[in-house]
């Protein structure tokens, strides 16, 4: 089996489905099955964070390759397995999504509709998002990739705000339509090389001709998914209209999941193609940067402007991944973690006002900083965070993005950098509006500050921006060793004698 | 003889049982509708399995075949019409139109099926055909008394004698040239020197739009609509399963068996059927109010999909397809119990806006109609995506690249009104107070609910079955 002796990657995948059942069989009258559906997804949640921290103990990061690996007959007779197992770069993602589930579950407090159904679509959420980064087989992994929709539709649809309906669908479709063209690509290269087990097809050598096709198919997946402009026009619907917890587990988990994408497969198994395809790609996250940045700063609304932020920053992300070297794509993960910690804690400091029943349009706050000061404490150092503060986790990410663009092409590194400035140029505004510009409201004085819930979900998110801000080293170890292996195999494959043909050619 | 016997079993049992049953429903003073049904459904049990004990082998000169394929075909067949007919017995009370002759008819329709798919000859072919049709006419003209059903009756009719005598026109041809209408001897004759001349391959595609006819492919759709509206519920979902399984297992043995060298000639006309019925099969659902009528649409890029399978033309093609029939015929006939319960104060609606806010009213009906759904777009881990994953591995192995690209685009467009069924009953605001359901309807609800949810944890037995078929059909 593995290391451990038991399955721990489809324990913590499948754990939530036993919570899902026993959330379904509750009984008695609403109010008692909302409080126990409540705390059973919650307990359920940390359950899954213990067995996650247990598995990053567990975890060497001295390896390479995948650890953990289980292997059980599925599909027969295609070569079809249920596989799983994680490398440095996929266990740092499953530790970020059991990590944000408990929270965004503690801020669903504020959801009184349907809590039952909620907490099952939920639940269901985090179980397809573990699954899809501990997936070994590229089936295993679309389906879960792809069933995260119908959770999420959900979400949006049942418990969004006013337009709710237009986001879900958007959002639905909008996805549907990239995945869709992956599954393509997935079939083909599973007749291609006759498995569809990753660990096979990243030492396959795909034909340079074919691997542009692919590309474009992983492209139109993984670049909605990450929201890579110009495909991210569902975005701020979705983060706009979701409910809370929906907001941030969109915003701090799935929009990773485009992210790894690209690197678990599109990079590595079409490395011909990525790297044909770094200009472009390039071009596409400098968009991101500068015109998102500027979008942004347009916004009057709190939500949409963290919103179009997080579309900026992935273009940061993207621009890391595809310089291939080592600092890039160490800075794209390390910007992922930070980003989706970042984001989650902007998006609660949203909450909060939300639920003091108070607007988040920006003209209409202002001086809250004397009324609330925790809340504006914490919001301070998220906004800090973001605009990539020196001493914040935003700073590591971003510089190491920037140091390795800098090796690859001196106007992509520096137009990167042009974004951060942009970034503290709207996260300042968005300060200043919220917290200290003078307000025409008395009754903005009365709002309460910080409540212990509010306090339970931003502490530890306040304290990991932080830890990773002072010592990233405790999180950039885990993928050294996988980052290394994957920077040198690029290299190795690129210099293979088909690529040469295809130069000369 | 005993072996003659063995193999003609399950169908001998459907036509003594469907006579004798007729004798009784007639001499009975009261109706007997409620005990016709139940034996009806208690002889497709014991005729599946039958079925599944008959032996292999080329009976009565080689007129009538069994094998692993027509055993799989023929249980998929007896599996949806059961399941319709568990449907009727609720609705067929409740509409007032509850007759002893509708379970006969569905044998008897039942009976052509089983010959359709285990015919090694046109003239078999065709008798089942005939047999098939004429007593499906009747079963959707079942509500004599109401003007919709008598229309989509004599519609179907219409229609279906039209595609019928272009089937009877296309095998003479065939016979006029080939000189045989045996399927083996075919297959040896179109194989030999002389292969196959211009009048075969004539005769072959009016033999095509015949089958196409009677799955419903677009552009030979247009009865569809009208008779899937028109029809009784209950016969609708007998519409949308059994008779399409059996009709696209006759096409592919068909086309696969004594004109399977022909491939290269009608590969391109599949792949047309294919590509409208999907594009039809999206774009014409969406402006849809009824639900029966979005059905109908949806049964026919299902039919698009399936056909992918078919223009692969090799055994993994015709293993795609299988599995997808199956699974279709799974999710078809439990979204048609969810239609079947929708019943408000004694009447039967169907517009898609009467399901609003049905997951406030009722949870379990509002989660498998969306699980259905969902599965009918697509989306894994449901059953509905492994059907696809199939049939677009299938056309990707044999070179078909945009085939699978349009079917994956035209899936996308569908998806959007299989949503707007899932918005509707879970997004919108509305009250839908729904009649008490009979127990068999949410029986069957259920099943096909769970089937299409839990497949993918214990997929094997039904990819392995629909493998044996298709090595018993390429041999």
């Amino acid at each position: 089996m593995n290391a451990l002796g038991f399955p721990i990657l489809s324990l913590i995948t499948f754990l939530p489905l036993a919570g899902v059942v026993f959330i379904a069989t509750l009984r008695g009258d609403e109010a008692a099955v909302a409080r126990n559906a409540r705390f059973a997804a919650l307990w359920t949640s940390l359950i899954v964070l213990a067995l996650g921290l247990y598995l990053w103990s567990a975890f060497d990061p001295s390896q390479a390759g995948f650890q953990f690996v289980e292997t059980d007959t599925w599909f027969t007779g295609v070569n079809v397995q249920y596989r799983m197992g994680v490398d440095g770069i996929s266990v740092f993602l499953i530790i970020l999504t059991v990590f944000i589930t408990p929270i965004a579950i503690i801020s669903s407090w504020s959801i009184t509709k349907r809590v039952r159904e909620f907490m099952i679509a939920f639940l269901l959420l985090e179980m397809m998002t573990v699954g899809m980064f501990a997936a070994l087989d590229f089936v295993v992994f679309y389906i879960f990739f792809e069933a995260v929709l119908i959770p999420m539709y959900l979400i949006i649809g049942v418990w969004g705000g006013e337009r709710r309906i237009f986001a879900a669908v958007k959002f639905f479709l909008f996805t549907l339509a990239g995945s869709m063209l992956m599954l393509v690509a997935m079939v083909w290269m599973w007749s291609h090389a006759g498995t569809t087990d990753i660990q096979v097809l990243l030492r396959t050598p795909i034909p340079p001709q074919a691997q542009m096709w692919l590309f474009i198919a992983f492209l139109a997946s993984f670049g909605v998914k990450a929201a890579v402009w110009p495909l991210h026009t569902w975005l701020p619907d979705a983060y706009g209209e979701a409910p809370l917890p929906g907001t941030i587990m969109l915003a701090a988990v799935l929009s990773k999941m485009g992210a790894y994408g690209f690197l678990r497969f599109a990079v590595p198994m079409l490395p011909n193609a990525s790297a044909a395809a770094e200009p472009l790609m390039f071009a596409l996250g400098v968009v991101a940067v500068i015109y998102v940045s500027l979008v942004a700063l347009a916004q009057t609304d709190m939500k949409r402007m963290i919103a179009y932020s997080s579309v900026a920053h992935m273009g940061v992300i993207i621009i890391g991944i595809f310089t291939f070297t080592v600092e890039g794509i160490e800075g794209a993960l390390f910007q992922m973690l930070s980003h989706g910690i970042v984001i989650a804690g902007l998006f609660i400091c949203a909450g909060v006002l939300i639920s003091r029943d108070e607007t988040l349009v920006l003209a209409r706050l202002g001086g809250l900083a004397a009324r609330m000061p925790a809340f504006a404490a914490l919001l301070m150092l998220f906004s800090l965070a973001n605009m990539g503060m020196p001493g914040t986790s935003g700073f590591v990410g971003e510089i190491l993005v920037i140091v390795g663009a800098m090796k690859v092409n001196f106007w992509v590194s520096l137009l990167g950098a042009a974004g951060m400035v942009l970034g503290a140029a709207y996260m300042l505004v968005l300060l200043r509006a919220v917290l200290f510009d003078r307000t025409t409201r008395p009754d903005l004085n009365g709002l309460a500050d910080l409540r212990r819930g509010e306090y339970a979900m931003l502490v530890p998110l306040a304290v990991m921006v932080m830890w990773l801000g002072v010592y990233p080293a405790s999180f950039t170890h885990i993928f050294d060793a996988p980052v290394a292996a994957l920077v040198q195999a690029h290299v190795a494959a690129l210099d293979h004698p088909v690529a040469l043909a295809m130069v000369a050619k | 003889m005993n072996v003659i016997l063995q193999t003609l079993l399950p169908e001998l049992l459907l036509a003594l049982g469907g006579m004798v049953l007729l004798i009784y429903g007639v001499l009975a003073k009261r109706d007997q509708s409620v005990v016709c049904t139940w034996a009806a459904i208690l002889a497709f049990i014991l005729a599946a399995a039958l079925c599944i004990v008959a032996p292999n082998g080329i009976i009565f000169g080689g007129l009538f075949k069994t094998s692993d394929f027509s055993r799989y075909a023929d249980a998929l067949v007896l599996l949806g019409a059961s399941a319709a007919l568990i449907l009727s017995l609720d609705y067929n009370a409740r509409e007032g139109i509850a007759r002893f002759e509708f379970p006969i008819l569905v044998m008897f329709a039942v009976l052509g099926m089983l010959v359709m798919v285990s015919a090694a000859d046109m003239m078999t072919l065709y008798l089942g055909f005939e047999l098939q049709s004429l007593a499906m006419y009747i079963c959707a003209a079942l509500a004599r008394d109401s003007l919709r059903s008598t229309e989509a009756g004599l519609k179907y009719f219409v229609l279906g004698a039209l595609a019928s005598g272009l089937l009877i026109y296309g095998i003479s041809l065939v016979y006029g040239f080939a000189g045989t209408t045996n399927f083996a001897s075919l297959a040896t004759i179109l194989t030999g020197p002389q292969g196959a001349g211009y009048g075969t391959v004539i005769g072959v595609v009016f033999v095509l739009v015949g089958l196409a006819f009677k799955i419903s492919a677009a552009p030979f759709h247009m009865w569809t609509p009208d008779v899937y509206e028109g029809a009784p519920t209950p016969v609708t979902s007998l519409f949308g399963t059994a008779p399409k399984v059996a009709a696209m297992a006759l096409l592919l043995s068909v086309m696969l068996g004594p004109f399977g060298h022909l491939l290269s000639q009608w590969q391109l006309l599949i792949e047309i059927l294919s590509v409208v019925s999907m594009l039809l099969g999206a774009l014409a659902a969406i402006g849809q109010t009824s639900i029966k009528r979005l059905m109908a649409y949806s049964s026919i890029g299902h039919m698009g999909y399936a056909l992918i399978g078919l223009a692969a033309g090799t055994q993994a093609g015709v293993q795609a397809t299988l599995i997808y029939l199956a699974i279709y015929l799974v999710m078809s006939f439990g979204t048609f119990a969810c239609i079947i319960a929708m019943r408000r104060r004694g009447q039967a609606v169907e517009t898609i806006a009467d399901l609003a806010g049905l997951s406030g009213r009722d949870g379990g009906f509002a989660l498998a109609l969306a699980i259905l759904m969902f599965s009918m777009a697509g989306i894994p881990p449901l059953s509905g995506f492994f059907g696809k994953l199939y049939v677009f591995a299938a056309a990707i192995q044999a070179g078909l690249v945009p085939l699978a690209v349009i079917g994956v685009l035209t899936s996308v467009i569908g998806a959007f009104y299989y949503l707007r069924v899932i918005k509707v009953m879970y997004f919108d605001a509305g009250d839908p107070e729904f009649d008490k359901t009979a127990t068999g309807v949410r029986f069957v609800m259920a099943v096909g609910a769970l089937a299409s949810g839990l497949f993918v944890f214990l997929p094997g037995p039904l990819l392995a079955a629909a493998s044996q078929a298709a090595r018993a059909l390429m041999g």
